[in-house]
């Protein structure tokens, strides 16, 4: 596909799409959206790009290649797990940063909100490994 | 305890670490450690034989009832200590032995690993415990036979034995669960206090014929006997410490140990001795018409053990004790046996008895260590097996029930050891020397040291019982229950066992003489017993394997014949029936639901999915179906908005856009669209198609009508703010409240799509 209206688009989309996707992600706690929509958005960015270019191409300029993202997402997710434990607490329960500053008020920062980052990046790599792997022939 | 253990498998691995200049010395090392821990567990013979028990637990997993639990009294206190001095001995040994052979640091690794398994099985409180140890002996038998791994014949008898042992270890397990179940607990003192109820319970037989296949299985009995010749594959200093002096005995450590819980019931002294009997009997008689010298001692360890098992089933006090100084008497015998075995083998390069001769005069000392072995096995006075026979020989005329019987074949199958004591001493040491005969140089020294202090021990314990009788006493007191003091002297009077004793001998003697005066004589039993007794167990197991795959293997192919669209037809299809059973039986289409009308729009956008549905599955084009599964999809989240599950709305019209443009990328690969399934074949799919939706759509309205006490939503939606700090509950629920499944969610995705890469990729490849 080589068309320029795409193309140029793309550029716009894929920036809206990526601060639309982290804009779900940190928003979903309190208001719809989450780490699972976020990815998808995420990655629907990445597709629309490579319909518009080439897949090839872009599969090269990601600096960190599908598999690596699930790899993250899922060391994220682990990762989230770990200060439950050292609390003593149930495997998984919530652990919050507390304070009064207006930045925590909006945004609430806790293990949870790492596991929807971690969630986020494995539905990123997900996606893509789906998409890359349909689409070059090696 | 633990330490001791834990000392065996740091010790174990360590091995690899010794730098190239010491590898010479690691076999004095394990052997230095072996002594040691023989000297320290003897330290407690005064505590052990004023009857105390030493036990410890560690707590592993206290939650599930997991703990190390061990246990030092008379019985695993005497098997401790023959584990770790014939290992002592046998490590000293295999220094020579395995001297020019690659590979032995790994063949230390094994054995001493497998010393320390060994150890933790006779001092395992915890009868999870003795299993799991149990397995390790029996893995680490099987390396240690496929040792030379380069030879076919080693790994096939190394898989058999593992196969083998396995299968008994299985079973073994299951008979211990279910001693568990009926007690509830796995300490084998809780089992011994609850010995009445065990025994009367309706599970008790089904128990005690597992842990019986267990038994038999590692202690080689008829008709598992096969892997004990099949063994000797191994080294040989592996034969003589695993396969004649512990390992096998496991079997045997196991029944002692059982014999206060499971033991005098009319089925233990029924089934136990009828098995140790056959086996017995055709190890002795097998032994005579082998040519291999190792396949001889491997016979004639069979038929020791089945007089092990035969001694422990009759289960009187008599049998018991005489078991206890067998045990002892084979040990040192065929240990010692084994090595000369070994010796012999290496310094003439045969181990066929037949070519072998005059041996008298390259190795006095060995001649002197083997007839002293020899006469303990024929059970010929001052030798500890003249008093371990004439102690069988009572227990089997004391023993109730088919005493006769038993005390007959028992007779037979002394007389077959005598004969191939005589035989093996003969073939070996007198006659002319026929082979060529190596210089091994100073090994020779370190290859006689074991054999030697074994026939001292079969020797001196001969001459003064009474020092062994000591050491056997709190043992007996552990497995009969009762405390007795042992009297053992060489020669009981002129009683009637006297009298067995010498008429064994001497129709030993007679036969052999025989043997000797018409050689042919020999041969032609030789032959006889190959036709007659054509079965040849190993190769009968050998086949069993290969039809058992044959079968698994069309199996396989029905079931699993790669037809995607059938396997998908089938899950669907045996869904469908059992919802439609289970709607059948509960009359589920009746209903008593209201319907009312919605919104115009609402009405509208069904009406639309509907259609568009329809239009699926009969559109001719793949992109109109696909444009078609996408207005379905859109549809359904705009329902979703309409009752404000806005997070559902959104992921489902980006999962749709998704897929839609996935779908098209996949189409362009695809060739163009054609019908090629048959009318009849697509009328079969609309029909489980239709049966599969109506279901559904039943179970979907059925689910508007089931009142649960209170929906566990009304929590999330209460507490989602209070403890989790979130307003969007659904959120909440993903990654917080429910966390767990999310993970899970999470991982799966990752394999699904791991999944499809690799597909996709290894496709790519093949082409």
């Amino acid at each position: 596909m080589n068309s320029t209206i795409l193309q140029i688009s793309s550029r716009y989309l894929n920036i809206i799409l990526l601060i639309a996707s982290v804009f779900a992600l940190i928003r979903g706690h309190n208001q719809p959206g989450g780490g699972f929509i976020g990815g998808l958005l995420a990655s629907l960015s990445v597709i629309f790009n490579s319909l518009a270019y080439s897949p090839e191409e872009i599969l090269k300029k990601l600096r960190i290649k599908p598999i690596q993202h699930i790899a993250l997402g899922l060391i994220l997710v682990l990762l989230s797990i770990i200060p439950s434990l050292l609390a003593h607490k149930p495997v998984m329960h919530g652990i919050w940063i507390k304070g009064s500053s207006a930045f925590l008020q909006s945004v609430k920062i806790g293990t949870p909100l790492l596991f929807d980052i971690g969630v986020f990046f494995t539905v990123i790599g997900v996606t893509l490994l789906f998409f890359f792997s349909l689409l070059i022939k090696k | 305890m633990l330490y001791i253990l834990l000392i065996y498998l740091g010790l174990s691995f360590a091995i690899f670490l010794i730098p190239e200049k010491f590898k010479k010395y690691t076999a004095f090392i394990i052997a230095i450690l072996q002594l040691s821990v023989f000297a320290y567990f003897f330290r407690f013979f005064p505590k052990i034989s004023n009857g105390e028990k030493i036990s410890l637990v560690k707590d592993w997993i206290p939650d599930l009832n997991l703990n190390f639990s061990f246990l030092l009294d008379g019985l695993s206190f005497l098997f401790v200590l023959l584990v770790t001095f014939i290992g002592f001995l046998v490590f000293l040994y295999a220094k020579a032995y395995m001297k020019g052979y690659s590979g032995t640091s790994r063949f230390y690794f094994y054995l001493t690993l497998f010393s320390g398994a060994m150890l933790g099985l006779v001092l395992s409180e915890n009868m999870i415990q003795l299993f799991v140890f149990w397995e390790l002996t029996s893995v680490l038998s099987f390396l240690l036979i496929s040792f030379f791994n380069e030879k076919i014949a080693s790994r096939k008898a190394a898989f058999q034995s593992l196969f083998v042992t396995g299968f008994g270890g299985l079973s073994l397990l299951a008979g211990l669960i279910l001693l568990g179940s009926i007690t509830d607990s796995y300490s084998i003192t809780d089992w011994i206090q609850n010995s009445a109820i065990i025994k009367t319970d309706s599970k008790y037989l089904p128990a005690l014929i597992l842990i019986l296949l267990g038994v038999f299985t590692k202690s080689a009995q008829f008709p598992f006997h096969f892997w004990l010749p099949g063994a000797m594959q191994a080294p040989t200093p592996v034969s003589s410490y695993l396969h004649s002096a512990t390992m096998v005995k496991a079997g045997i450590f196991l029944l002692f140990r059982l014999n206060p819980v499971l033991g005098g019931t009319t089925e233990w002294t029924y089934i136990i001795p009828v098995i140790g009997v056959i086996t017995m009997l055709t190890g002795s008689y097998l032994s005579i018409t082998q040519k291999d010298l190792k396949a001889v001692l491997a016979y004639t360890t069979i038929s020791a053990l089945g007089v092990l098992v035969l001694l422990i089933g009759i289960d009187t006090k008599i049998s018991i004790k005489a078991a206890f100084i067998f045990l002892f008497v084979h040990a040192f015998y065929k240990a010692a046996l084994f090595m000369l075995a070994g010796f012999i083998d290496k310094k003439t390069g045969t181990r066929d008895i037949d070519s072998l001769g005059g041996l008298i005069f390259v190795m006095p000392i060995g001649f002197i260590v083997g007839s002293v072995a020899l006469f303990s096995m024929a059970g010929i006075p001052p030798m500890l097996g003249f008093i371990g026979k004439e102690l069988i020989y009572e227990a089997k005329v004391q023993s109730p029930g088919m005493g006769f019987l038993v005390l007959i074949l028992g007779v037979a199958s002394n007389i077959f050891m005598v004969i191939i004591s005589l035989v093996l001493m003969s073939k070996a040491f007198f006659g002319q020397t026929k082979s060529n005969i190596k210089q091994l140089g100073l090994n020779e020294g370190l290859f006689l040291v074991g054999p030697i202090v074994l026939a001292m021990l079969s020797v001196g314990f001969g001459v003064f019982p009474d020092l062994l009788s000591n050491y056997i006493e709190p043992a007996l007191q552990i497995v009969t229950g009762d405390s007795m003091q042992i009297k053992l002297k060489i020669g009981h009077g002129f009683n009637e066992v006297f009298f067995l004793s010498l008429f064994t001998v001497l129709s030993g003697i007679i036969v052999f003489y025989l043997l000797n005066k018409y050689p042919n004589l020999l041969y032609n039993w030789r032959s006889f017993n190959s036709k007659v007794f054509s079965i040849d167990f190993a190769d009968l197991f050998s086949y069993g394997i290969a039809s058992f795959n044959r079968f698994s293997e069309n199996n396989t192919k029905l079931i699993q014949h790669g037809y995607h669209r059938y396997y998908i037809l089938t899950i669907i299809l045996f869904t469908t029936v059992l919802l439609w059973f289970q709607v059948y039986i509960t009359r589920g289409w009746q209903s008593d639901m209201e319907l009312t009308l919605r919104p115009l729009y609402i009405t509208g956008l069904i009406a639309i999915i509907i259609i568009s549905a329809l239009y699926c599955a009969f559109a001719k084009s793949r992109l109109a179906t696909i444009i078609a599964m996408g207005v379905t999809g859109y549809g359904i989240s705009f329902i979703y908005l309409y009752y404000s599950a806005v997070d559902l709305a959104i992921t489902q019209i980006i999962v749709e856009t998704l897929t839609v443009v996935l779908f098209v990328l996949v189409l362009q690969k695809l060739p163009k669209f054609a019908i090629l399934s048959r009318l009849r074949s697509r009328m079969r799919d609309a029909v489980i198609a239709l049966a599969f939706g109506s279901v559904m759509t039943i179970l979907a309205l059925k689910a508007i009508d089931l009142e649960f006490n209170r929906p566990i939503s009304d929590y999330y939606i209460e507490n989602s703010y209070l403890k989790a700090y979130g307003k969007n509950v659904v959120n909440v629920i993903l990654v917080d409240f429910r966390a767990l499944d999310t993970l899970g969610e999470v991982t799966v995705l990752t394999i699904a799509s791991l999944g499809v890469f690799v597909l996709l990729k290894s496709k790519k490849e093949k082409r």
